[in-house]
């Protein structure tokens, strides 16, 4: 009897023990604690290492690389979810205080998000200064905010527009420079009785909107992390309201979809079809290809975004990210030089671009003269980078993104889809947009500039 | 004699007093050895339900915001959250859900138990289990089932409807997604309640049905005036059941949310609303209240449909 209650109480003490391991797991220094998950295998166990969140297509390879080469420090990779997942998890990491990883990807838009909570070391104490000549400036310019460098930069997305040749060819059309001839060759394919519509223009585009209101001028956001009680809110500005009315007139008369994007119809929308055009990031070309159900008659061509003054070109950047390092990082300089380095040489970055389809922000491979000749199997050998993606990353200036980019972005979801739905025009939208940022930025505590 | 009589009524008394001791002692014994039982469960009941809950509720009783910091405000969640129109229209939401989907479930699983309780067949059996199986799917797995149903390019609705010559309905606008939501649940769910339903009407008594066909009862007869009543617990059951859970609606609006963002904003139910505060929003605190207060709200109703129907339940 006594030996069956020690027995029972030691179940009951090992299961407390077991939970409270538990809880006791998932924090500790990044290093340690995550040591045991690593999706790569480290190379030399004895060095220290460093532990690295991404989702970058084909990055195991680029950690191999890295750990081959570099002897003193090593990647412990995990791929902990694309963008929203795993800002998520990072989100909650930040809130418990522990269970973050020391380097982690981020996309640009997203940056000051996690700056406003702390969460993110300014690298300008570990060197970030020393390497800001090795990448394109307007990405540069995502990553920092005022003095402060809170990531470095990996890859852009600069837009051009992806289209059927093909289909184009059938329905007589050229090729669109401006969004008035964007217009006009929306109308004639609609009037050839082709089954496609030229293109789709998604209510959940969040980054795709934003930059097409961008385009023509638009600053939704003023914001310093060096300030970081004060905002500038301006989504309802003239070049936002010019684009969306602008989109939603080619709605009206039923010239583009607005299917949602990013969802398993919209992916075999995109290669069957279905839109004559894609307005796409650099990273988009990748995208397509990876794609099923693909139309295999399809005739793919790159051209530069349509213009609003073709006078005054604008370059407008969709996407992109970077690599920050956490503040929960054990040793930040370490973490810091990892950040520097896996993309910030040319046999890492050139795996990216050539396994990976990225666009690189690393400027010894951004301009070299293989990734601008480079030709592309899909779009019959031409050289995209050249033709088009080159000019849109050299003409991007920057932007600046809110603290609460991911509400921001839910609410003018929330709006186009109001607007498409004939509820209310496009300034209506920006309108009701812009209070209820305002209102939500001051509920959050913010001064409005 | 004498002797032997005391020491028997003593042997008598002794063993009576320890027969009196026993129970009791026994009694203890075995609390004792029930809680250790109960222990393994209360340990994870502790850890990840009560204490989480505690966390959660001192969490509801700051703020947080992004520009200014952690401060103490008491009620103050509390008072936003019942005051807040977009918690406020997901409570309406869910309250338009609970008056169409609560029926429909009921009416499905309740017609499915009195049919299958009448039929004595393997077919019977194989319906059964053919009900019930869409509840033994994850309800994400369902939804996103259902997802691919509803959509224009995979769904079989356009080919169905094509052959008629009528262009298939758009399950996932804005104005059907609020029927194509109860479809899946109904679908899922009422399998689950008619085996709740149909178990108790196993349970009547065969000879009460005897003597209502002497006295003349037709099929429907015994089904309406015998059968219902006499399971009128274990209905009451099933709508606090349904009633807990369509307040509670997150799953499904989620998952299809990937498919229809438009027309399923974040904060469509109250829960959604709480989950994406916390976790896109970073708004932990507040999204504490408001799942607080959401629980205040399931509290409130659930105690209320008790509370009226209390004879039907057999709680009174």
């Amino acid at each position: 009897m006594k030996a069956k209650f020690l027995a029972s109480a030691g179940i009951v003490a090992a299961t407390a023990v077991a939970l409270t391991g538990c809880s006791g797991g998932g924090g500790g220094e990044g290093g340690e604690a995550a040591a045991a998950s690593c999706t790569n295998t480290v190379v030399n166990t004895e060095a220290p290492q460093v532990t690295v969140w991404a989702w970058y297509p084909a990055f195991d390879q680029v950690v191999d690389q890295f750990n081959n080469a570099n002897d003193d420090v090593q990647i412990c990779w995990t791929n902990a979810g694309q963008g929203n997942d795993e800002y998520t998890r990072f989100s909650t990491s930040i809130e418990s205080g522990s269970g973050a990883p020391d380097v982690i990807q981020l996309e640009s838009e997203v940056l000051s998000s996690f700056t406003i909570r702390n969460a993110l070391v300014d690298l300008t104490e570990y060197g970030a200064n020393d390497v800001k000549g090795d990448y394109a400036e307007g990405a540069w310019e995502d990553a920092s905010s005022g003095d402060a460098v809170y990531a470095i930069p990996v890859d852009g997305g600069p837009m051009g527009m992806l289209y059927r040749q093909d289909i184009f060819d059938a329905a007589g059309i050229e090729v669109p420079t401006t969004w008035e001839e964007f217009e006009a060759a929306a109308r004639t394919l609609k009037e050839s009785g082709s089954d496609a519509v030229i293109a789709d223009f998604p209510t959940n585009g969040r980054a795709f909107n934003q930059a097409l209101f961008a385009q023509a001028g638009s600053t939704p956001f003023e914001y310093d992390s060096a300030n970081p009680q004060e905002i500038g809110i301006n989504v309802n500005d003239d070049g936002a309201k010019q684009v969306l009315e602008y989109w939603n007139g080619l709605v009206e008369d039923g010239l583009v979809a607005t299917d949602d994007a990013f969802t398993a119809d919209y992916n075999t929308k995109l290669v069957d079809g279905s839109y004559a055009v894609y307005l796409a990031a650099a990273w988009g070309p990748g995208y397509l290809q990876g794609l099923s159900d693909a139309d295999p008659e399809a005739v793919w061509r790159a051209a530069p975004l349509p213009q609003w003054d073709a006078a005054d070109p604008v370059q407008v950047n969709w996407g992109g990210s970077t690599f920050a390092v956490t503040e929960q990082a054990s040793d930040k300089d370490l973490a810091a030089r990892v950040a520097m380095n896996i993309f910030g040489n040319e046999e890492g970055m050139n795996l990216g671009v050539d396994e990976g389809a990225l666009f690189p922000s690393y400027a010894p491979v951004l301009d070299s003269t293989e990734f601008a000749d480079k030709e592309y199997e899909f779009f019959g050998g031409q050289q995209i980078n050249k033709e088009v993606f080159l000019d849109a990353a050299a003409g991007y200036e920057g932007a600046t993104f809110s603290p609460f980019q991911n509400y921001a972005y839910d609410q003018l979801t929330e709006q186009i889809y109001a607007m498409v739905q004939g509820e209310k025009d496009g300034g209506q939208a920006l309108d009701d947009l812009q209070a209820s940022l305002e209102q939500y930025a001051t509920e959050q505590g913010f001064t409005l500039k | 004699m004498a002797t032997t009589s005391t020491q028997a009524s003593s042997r008598h008394a002794d063993v009576s007093s320890k027969s009196d001791h026993r129970p009791d002692r026994n009694f203890r014994r075995r609390q004792r050895w029930g809680w250790l039982f109960v222990a393994p469960f209360a340990v994870v009941f502790i850890t990840f339900l009560i204490l989480p809950l505690a966390y959660a509720f001192r969490m509801s009783l700051f703020t947080n915001t992004l520009a200014a910091g952690t401060d103490f405000v008491g009620a103050d969640n509390y008072i936003k959250a019942f005051t807040d129109p977009i918690f406020l229209g997901g409570l309406a939401t869910v309250a338009k859900f609970a008056l169409i989907m609560i029926p429909a479930q009921m009416i499905v699983a309740l017609l499915a138990a009195l049919v299958l309780d009448n039929l004595a067949t393997w077919a019977s059996k194989f319906s059964r289990l053919m009900i019930f199986v869409p509840y033994a799917i994850p309800v994400v797995i369902g939804a996103l089932m259902w997802g691919f149903l509803y959509s224009p390019r995979f769904g079989p609705a356009s080919s169905i409807f094509n052959l008629v010559g009528l262009s298939a309905p758009e399950f996932l606008s804005q104005d059907n997604i609020f029927g194509s939501l109860v479809n899946i649940v109904t679908w899922q769910w009422a399998g689950y309640y008619m085996i709740i339903i149909y178990a108790a009407l196993r349970g009547i008594d065969p000879g009460i049905y005897e003597a209502a066909v002497l006295d003349g009862a037709s099929d429907r007869q015994i089904a309406t005036r015998i059968k219902i009543p006499m399971i009128s617990s274990s209905l009451v059951m099933v709508v606090i059941f349904a009633l807990i859970g369509t307040l509670q609606f997150f799953t499904e609006p989620q998952v299809l949310r990937g498919v229809a963002q438009g027309a399923i904003p974040v904060s469509y139910t109250p829960n959604m609303y709480a989950y994406s505060l916390a976790f896109s929003y970073s708004q932990f605190n507040y999204a504490s209240a408001i799942s607080f207060a959401l629980g205040i709200v399931v509290f409130v109703f659930s105690f209320l449909f008790l509370f009226l129907t209390r004879k039907q339940s057999g709680l009174k």
